[in-house]
């Protein structure tokens, strides 16, 4: 049976979630998630061709909230928990690259 | 660059615009959306992200969303809010709450003033991020020690605006925006200032030769003004041609324009979008605009600027792409322009007056029955253009100081009475008598040399008469007279 998923499928979608992985931990992985994405060739034996896809598990929509503003928090309790703070804004290691 | 002609290419641009919408709070929590707050001073635990918070979407940003949809024509649709998942510091949670492929407003298009319509792909709401400072260095990303963020606009609401690729030149890339621009603000979706991000652009473009396929396309982020979209597409447009003219590819990647070095640099190259891993908020339900809703902010609309250009148009017996229209409409002035050529004022001179009179704070309040008068004093000929709009401006002294004027009055109390033909022949004649030498070359004249002669005599003639006299009126006399009249 062909793989579900490669080695380097898993390995780019390690890197998109910041993960580090030895290569014994990749090995592991491709094998794992490819037993899940196996799991669900289940459900595409289902015939679902009158079902729409799902967003929510809920019967519930328009949930909303009116435009009124609340109690915002306390500048500097929130930026005393922070690693670093300065002229009342985070302060972070440089940032490489560009935004996305 | 600027090497190679433009011509025989053609550019082919799409835009993607976001506003950031007029809610009083954020998409998704109660912490305020107000631009200029001391910094991290709008935040609650859903801006910042912190564990356990949830969102709330705010039912006047998906108002604002339809209203924007209805004025573009788009259908509304059924939508759900995705995860965009990335890691940047200034999204905190590490995604981006945005609706993905089920967007709320779908298909429609915007009249230009050209008249040309551009189509509108769809529009979407999304939440912004927050605003990163870049310390040391240069101050832009690349040499920075350090970067310092504010998380006063993260969460607060956006509808990204997306056109169809129908434009083709930097003009009309501008004159797109500018039209959105008056239309979200027209209808109170966005305050639509630039200055201050509430309107950022990022454009799609491309070249090709007419006729033939899209070309490969670079997007274009860091637009800030309309000036910059213009400098930005007509730079982009030549490195594009030059580039293929010298047998080399595009590349499909993202640009990064440089107002300052008035360049676009190469970004990253173009992910793909599957690297977002998108998938459907789970703490988030559907969004299903009820029918009645719809219905109710469509009836509130009010008339958008191209509705009141063709109806300025209609009342003026011109076309809705004449420049007077497109200024009257522009300038907010189209309903009291309206109103005078209702009240009888002759159309042509209410739009000189409002093209090129009225730039000013307080014509609006001016009525149309006021503007009518003074038009109709001009036209009989009781006052000169010149004395007319001296009038004008004290009318709209009155109107801002709260009282409607009287255009008789005012022309009464500056003087401006009619002078009677044989005031104005008596002046001529004196004119005439104290400067025999040039009237006799005016006699014999050709065009030309009457011409450069007119400028002589009316500025004496007005000089006489202490500007009562018609420049016009004067003109006419003085040819008939030298023609034997």
């Amino acid at each position: 049976m062909p793989a579900r998923i490669s080695r380097d499928d898993v390995s780019h979608v390690a890197r998109l979630a910041l993960l580090e992985l030895t290569d014994d931990e990749l090995e592991r992985y491709t094998e794992q998630l490819g037993a899940i994405l196996e799991h669900a060739t289940d459900v595409e034996a289902l015939d679902l061709a009158d079902v729409a896809p799902l967003s929510h598990p809920l019967p519930v929509q328009n949930v909303f909230r009116d435009d009124e503003p609340g109690d915002a928090l306390d500048r500097e309790e929130v930026l005393g928990q922070a690693p670093a703070a300065e002229s009342g804004r985070f302060r972070v290691p440089a940032i490489l690259g560009e935004e996305p | 660059m600027n090497t190679t002609s433009t011509s025989g290419w053609e550019t082919v641009i799409g835009l993607e615009v976001h506003a950031e919408l007029a809610t009083r709070t954020k998409l998704f929590s109660s912490a305020r959306n107000h631009f200029g707050s001391e910094p991290n001073t709008n935040i609650d635990p859903v801006s910042l992200g912190l564990p356990g918070s949830l969102p709330v979407l705010n039912r006047k940003a998906v108002e604002l969303a339809i209203r924007v949809g209805l004025a573009l024509h788009c259908e509304i649709r059924p939508s759900v809010f995705a995860r965009k998942n990335y890691f940047y510091p200034d999204m905190p949670k590490d995604f981006q709450i945005s609706q993905y492929d089920q967007p709320i407003d779908l298909g429609g298009w915007l009249e230009l003033p050209t008249g040309k319509r551009i189509g509108i792909t769809r529009a979407h709401l999304e939440e912004d991020t927050g605003k990163n400072t870049h310390v040391g260095g240069s101050g832009r990303i690349g040499g920075a020690e350090y970067s310092l963020i504010d998380y006063n606009r993260a969460g607060v609401p956006l509808l990204e605006i997306v056109s169809e690729p129908d434009i083709r030149s930097a003009d009309e890339a501008k004159a797109y925006v500018e039209e959105l621009r008056s239309i979200l603000v027209a209808i109170g979706a966005s305050d639509g200032k630039m200055e201050e991000g509430s309107l950022r652009v990022d454009c799609n473009v491309s070249v090709r030769r007419p006729g033939e396929p899209f070309g490969t396309r670079c997007e274009i982020k860091n637009v800030n003004s309309l000036r910059s979209l213009g400098r930005a597409v007509e730079y982009e447009t030549r490195r594009q041609i030059d580039l293929i003219e010298a047998g080399e590819k595009i590349r499909q990647e993202t640009r990064h324009w440089d107002e300052q070095a008035g360049r676009t640099t190469a970004g990253r190259s173009k992910e793909n979008s599957e690297d977002y891993r998108y998938f459907p908020e789970p703490d988030l339900v559907p969004v299903v605009p009820e029918a009645a809703w719809i219905e109710e902010i469509r009836a509130a609309l009010p008339l958008l600027p191209a509705d009141r250009r063709h109806r300025l148009a209609a009342a003026a017996g011109l076309v809705h792409t004449d420049q007077p229209v497109i200024v009257a409409v522009q300038r907010g002035l189209d309903g009291l322009a309206i109103d005078a050529i209702d009240a009888g004022a002759d159309a042509t001179r209410v739009l000189t007056h409002v093209e090129h009179n009225l730039a000013v704070d307080g014509a609006e309040l001016l009525t149309g029955a006021v503007l009518a008068e003074l038009v109709g004093m001009e036209m009989g000929g009781a006052l000169t253009a010149t004395q007319a709009k001296t009038v004008l401006a004290e009318l709209v002294e009155a109107a801002r100081a709260g009282a409607q004027g009287d255009p008789a009055a005012i022309a009464k109390a500056k003087g401006f009475e009619a002078m009677d033909d044989s005031a104005i022949d008596g002046a001529i004649a004196e004119v005439i008598a104290a400067s025999s030498d040039e009237w006799e070359r005016f006699k014999v004249g050709d065009a030309k040399e009457r011409g450069k002669l007119t400028g002589f005599f009316v500025g004496r003639i007005m000089k006489a008469t202490k500007g009562k006299a018609d420049g016009k009126v004067v003109t006419a006399k003085l040819n008939a007279l030298a023609d034997g009249g």
